[in-house]
């Protein structure tokens, strides 16, 4: 690897005015500051579907609570879960994929900078428009505000019969405006990786990182895409008479299940093949060996990748379909396990042997790997069909997966956060502080979503704005709402260090964490052009080479 | 294009990794798939389905000529992109035209066969539930017609300002890969309407 | 695992402290899938002790010492053995778990209902149920009654489910797993209840704004018991002198574009069949016990019980409510 890949020094610009400032930010194409920008506007929703969360859970802390009304409780879940899969965790890991992805990858920028920034605005304006329901939806009679038809939306109930008004409609066009800037985020994330590789970079020598990357791209792909034609034929039925979904006139309400879930399980990957993604590059710098079986690992995600687009109807075992077609997703879905099960024990390998270090990043990684394990098993319960008929829209399912995107995916968001947050601002994040969050956070997460099986399991169903006494579900429902109060001050203590580091925290260095991925060899954070001259590498771990010359990778591969 | 060679360590590294032009149009062309995709299993899993109105037999024709037009305008945006990579701007600019003239004129046929279904048969999207699936499939696949047709239009536009030489090849072909793709969709939503759906 | 540990606690079949404990099976598809889950359990309860032990211990046993002497470890970067291992068991565990799944599937899915078997439609509304059993001559909604089945000399009962609007679920924990009510898709489902008693549960696919108080009640009778209650559900309503103000009130109101009083000139049937009201437990599809105070309330304003619920507030004065309860009362 070329030394001067090291960036020049930088020079500070002279301070600017706030105007020129935010003109900057609004008008850039740089992959750095988009992606910050991603990851900015991720927090907010972040916050706000929490605080969505937090009103659900105070309603639901009795049976027969009058916190809220059952038409505020219902755009309540609807909002929350539509905010959070589409405006916080598909955000989030487009920014950590476009900060990172040209870094790892010696490039100078994403293939596409100006679609870079258009598909951003183009999320943004999505979030925006999905929470101007709230005050622009009134339509008929006034008839409620923002969507309440759950994220999954089912026809016939959004319908004109069922749904007047246009609260449907934002969720609609929000998901509609949003999709095509995933869609061009994606398309952007598979030109960079294959086409911007610097020299020496074949892919069979890329960082994990940028392969999981572009596996999440190419679900987005081919899995974003029946959303918006299925919105498409929505709104060609609210509004332009179509029949697409209306039974009335012989057609189908099944067939919508079939297009969203066609979406809605790919989707399920592509927000967690990012955080495997995270997984990968912190588990072996802080085990401090190479992740155990790249080859197996690009095999098993590009498996997972494949699989999950044949899984799609295990949300719909209760739906009546015939026997045949029931066991082919009982198959499918449990076949997805295997390459699943694979990266938890190359996981688990890459730590056996090493001298592993509980800095904030590795603590929620191996939390990660508990609390996914646990989420993965759980999947399979509701992989056998006929448990299934039982778990599935029960609290059980709620259960499950919040611990896949929860305990799963917002871990290793936090431990990215931990660990890349040096690299992007130059500062040290508070270790106190990072273990304050992570103890206050896994506390909250258990209580909430550990006993939350279990209403399921005692007949809860999901989407209820309150529910019976006496039939054992009063005391789990209470214990599930007090962890939250515990996650929502870890989630402060978080967002404390962050800004509190930022301004005070020890200068970071290019390297902090002793890493061997090509984004630790320039400035944090790094300049504009990344770096100063083009990296040119022979291994898969560029600055173990460097750090190592008479043991390099590459005599290893 | 990012052919480079480089010195490393004494090795001769030939990098040719692939133009991210073509990439990018490629990964487009499989989003758009997928989205046709599930309009045509939609119409298939109508047909035969609707409750009342006019079945696909009543009231379709098969718009042959239009179809001849829309696939030999594949043929004339291939020759004008490889006169464009011989350097003959001349001849591109005359093929050029003629794609867009036969792309404009199976979206007249178009044009002139819904006036026909709905002024005449009174078959609108609205009908049934073959009136949905047919105006919808056909009317998307209409729709990315007119988008590459605008896109070919400023490519015109260009080449009558005399911006256009042979170096701008490699972006001719990744925009009629686009054209190209436009045509495939048309030949499956002809089978499945046209053929298989009557 | 903790979480089924802890639910078979509560499943003790004499006094379950959970009535819709889905480990407390009382008809023979529901103890089918509860022998199923306890096999699916214990399979993946095994596989996290394997694992979750494995971690531990490397957590334990790989941290880095305080007296580290700051050198790499071995730099292992894979094993071809291992990788085979770890995807060879797994595949042989889902092949497993699956022939278990697929008996299971086809028990309940593929049984043709027997000759003596009891045929119930139940239509799903927003936000209550509607039960018809078409040989037996009966109409009636939100409390279902059943015979109990002898596991001997089982009479089932099978249930076809429709819905006049938007998706439903029925779903009764103890009785079987929930299938779904679907406009333009009927869908059947079978349930032998072999104990008698009233088996709860409630809507699981979210209809709409009362999606939460569409609940279930199932009362499985003796076979003499269901023979009395059906012979009382196919009479007419009883006519009464003391209460025909009500009735006038109730006849000459829009009750009767939505209600069936059969035997009257009410037929609607876009609510419950009212015909026997009074031989039921609960108003509102369970969401208050059927007492007169509650359903006066229910009449006066059916938003103050069920926020949402698509029966509009009728405008009648004190009086008129006197009366038309009253007349509702002899609906027996």
């Amino acid at each position: 690897m070329s030394t001067d890949a090291i960036a020049l020094p930088g020079t500070e610009l002279a301070s600017q005015p706030f105007v020129a400032r935010l003109h900057d930010w609004v008008t850039t194409v740089d992959h750095k500051r988009l992606g910050i920008l991603y990851i900015t506007f991720s927090l907010l929703f972040l916050l706000i579907a929490g605080v969505e969360a937090m009103l659900i859970r105070i309603q639901l802390i009795r049976p027969h609570n009058d916190f809220v009304s059952p038409q505020v409780f219902n755009r309540l879940f609807t909002m929350h879960g539509t905010t959070m899969i589409f405006f916080v965790i598909m955000p989030v890991m487009f920014g950590f994929a476009n900060y990172l992805i040209p870094l790892m990858i010696g490039a100078r920028d994403m293939a596409f900078p100006r679609l870079n920034a258009f598909s951003f605005w183009m999320t943004a304006f999505g979030g925006l428009l999905l929470y101007f329901s709230l005050a622009g939806a009134n339509g008929l009679y006034g008839a409620g505000n923002a969507p309440d038809v759950g994220w999954f939306a089912y026809a016939p109930l959004t319908s004109q019969t069922f749904s007047i008004g246009h609260s449907t409609d934002f969720w609609i066009l929000a998901l509609l405006v949003s999709g095509f800037g995933s869609i061009g985020t994606a398309v952007n994330i598979i030109a960079t990786v294959l086409c911007m590789r610097c020299p020496g970079m074949t892919l069979a020598k890329m960082p994990l990182f940028a392969w999981l990357n572009l596996v999440m791209a190419g679900l987005v792909i081919l899995a974003v895409s029946p959303l918006t034609a299925a919105q498409i034929m929505l709104l060609v039925d609210r509004y332009l008479g179509g029949h697409f979904f209306d039974t009335q006139a012989g057609g189908s309400a099944v067939i919508w299940m079939h297009f969203f879930w066609v979406f809605g399980h790919p989707e399920v990957y592509v927000l967690v093949i990012p955080a495997f993604a995270f997984a990968s590059e912190i588990i072996p710098v802080f085990s401090r060996k190479p992740i155990f079986g790249y080859s197996v690992m690009v095999a098993a995600t590009i498996a997972i990748g494949f699989i999950s687009m044949s899984v799609w109807a295990h949300h719909m075992f209760t739906v009546g379909m015939s026997s045949a077609a029931n066991n082919f997703f009982v198959i499918s879905t449990m076949a997805i396990a295997v390459p699943t099960g694979i990266k938890i024990f190359n996981w688990l390998a890459t730590m056996w042997g090493g001298k592993i270090e509980f800095k904030t990043p590795m603590l929620f990684c191996i939390a990660f790997l508990f609390q996914f394990l646990i989420a993965g098993l759980t999947g399979i319960m509701q992989g056998a069909a006929p448990f299934d008929w039982h778990l599935g829209n029960s609290y059980f399912v709620v259960a499950h997966f919040h611990y896949v995107i929860v305990g799963g995916i917002l871990f290793t968001l936090f431990g990215a956060f931990y660990y890349w947050f040096p690299k992007m601002s130059g500062k040290m994040c508070s270790e106190t502080l990072g273990k304050l969050h992570f103890w206050l956070f896994i506390i909250g997460f258990h209580l909430t979503f550990d006993f939350m099986h279990i209403p399921g399991l005692l007949g809860m169903p999901r989407r209820i704005y309150t529910y019976e006494p006496g039939r054992g579900w009063d005391t789990w429902n209470f214990i599930v709402t007090i962890g939250v109060f515990f996650q929502a001050a870890g989630i402060l203590v978080f967002l404390g260090n962050l800004i509190w580091s930022y301004f005070r925290g020890e200068a970071a260095g290019s390297d902090p964490w002793d890493a061997w991925t090509l984004e630790w060899s320039t400035n944090s954070p790094p300049p504009a052009y990344n770096f100063a001259s083009r990296p040119v590498v022979k291994s898969r771990r560029p600055l173990w080479d460097f750090k190592h010359p008479a043991d390099p990778d590459w005599n290893y591969e | 294009m990012n052919a480079t060679s480089m010195t490393v360590a004494g090795a001769r590294l030939e990098w040719n990794p692939p133009d991210r032009g073509r990439v990018a149009m490629l990964s487009l062309i499989a989003a758009e798939a997928a989205i046709f995709t599930i309009f045509v299993v939609a119409y298939l899993f109508y047909v035969g389905k609707s409750l009342t109105g006019p079945t696909p037999k009543d009231v379709l024709s098969v718009p042959v000529l239009y179809t001849i037009c829309l696939l030999s305008s594949s043929l004339t945006i291939h020759l004008a992109a490889t006169s464009l990579r011989r350097g003959s701007i001349l001849s591109f600019g005359l093929l050029w035209v003629a794609t867009i003239t036969l792309g404009a004129a199976f979206l007249y046929g178009t044009a002139i066969e819904w006036y026909r279904l709905i002024y005449n048969e009174g078959f609108t999207i609205s009908t049934n539930l073959f009136g949905t699936t047919y105006y919808s499939l056909v009317g998307l696949h209409g729709f990315h017609v007119v988008v590459g047709l605008l896109s070919l239009s400023t490519v015109m536009v260009f080449t009558l300002l005399g911006s256009v030489r042979s170096e701008h090849a490699e972006r001719i072909d990744v925009l009629s890969l686009y054209w190209h793709f436009v045509d495939v969709v048309w030949i499956v939503v002809f089978t499945v309407v046209y053929l298989i759906g009557r | 695992m903790c979480f089924g540990g802890a639910a078979l606690a509560f499943a003790d079949p004499t006094q379950p402290s959970s009535p819709t404990n889905i480990f407390a099976p009382a008809s023979t598809p529901a103890k089918s899938i509860f022998g199923l889950s306890l096999f699916v359990l214990a399979v993946t309860g095994a596989i996290f002790l394997v694992v979750f032990a494995l971690l531990l211990y490397s957590i334990v046993r790989f941290r880095k010492k305080r007296n580290d002497d700051g050198r790499e470890p071995p730099q292992v970067y894979g094993s071809n053995q291992v990788e085979m291992a770890w995807t060879i068991i797994p595949i042989l565990i889902v092949v497993a778990l699956f022939m278990a799944t697929a008996r299971v599937i086809a028990l309940v899915q593929n049984t043709s209902p027997p000759g003596n078997a009891i045929a119930v439609t139940a239509i799903g509304h927003q936000f209550w149920w509607e039960y018809r059993y078409p040989q037996l001559g009966v109409v009636t909604a939100n409390e279902l009654h059943l015979p109990v089945s002898d596991p001997v000399h089982p009479t089932p009962t099978f249930i076809t489910l429709l819905s006049a609007d938007t998706d439903h679920s029925f779903w009764v924990p103890r009785l079987g797993g929930k299938t779904d009510l679907i406009p333009n898709h009927p869908n059947s489902m079978w349930i032998d209840p072999q104990e008698t008693g009233v088996y709860l549960g409630q809507c699981a696919q979210y209809c709409g704004t009362q999606h939460a108080k569409m609940l279930l009640r199932v009362y499985v009778q003796s076979k003499h018991d269901f023979d009395l209650w059906l012979r009382q559900q196919r009479q007419h309503a009883s006519v009464n002198d003391a209460v025909t103000q009500g009735q006038r009130i109730f006849e000459t109101t829009a009750c009767i574009n939505c209600h069936t009083v059969s035997g009257t000139v009410a037929n609607g049937r876009f609510g419950p069949d009212l015909t026997h009201l009074m031989s039921r437990d609960t108003i509102a599809a369970g969401a208050a016990p059927n007492t007169p105070e509650n359903l006066r309330l229910w009449i006066r304003n059916p938003n103050t019980i069920k926020p949402g619920s698509l029966m509009p507030a009728m405008e009648l004065d004190e009086q008129e409510l006197d009366a038309l309860t009253a007349y509702l009362e002899t609906l027996r």
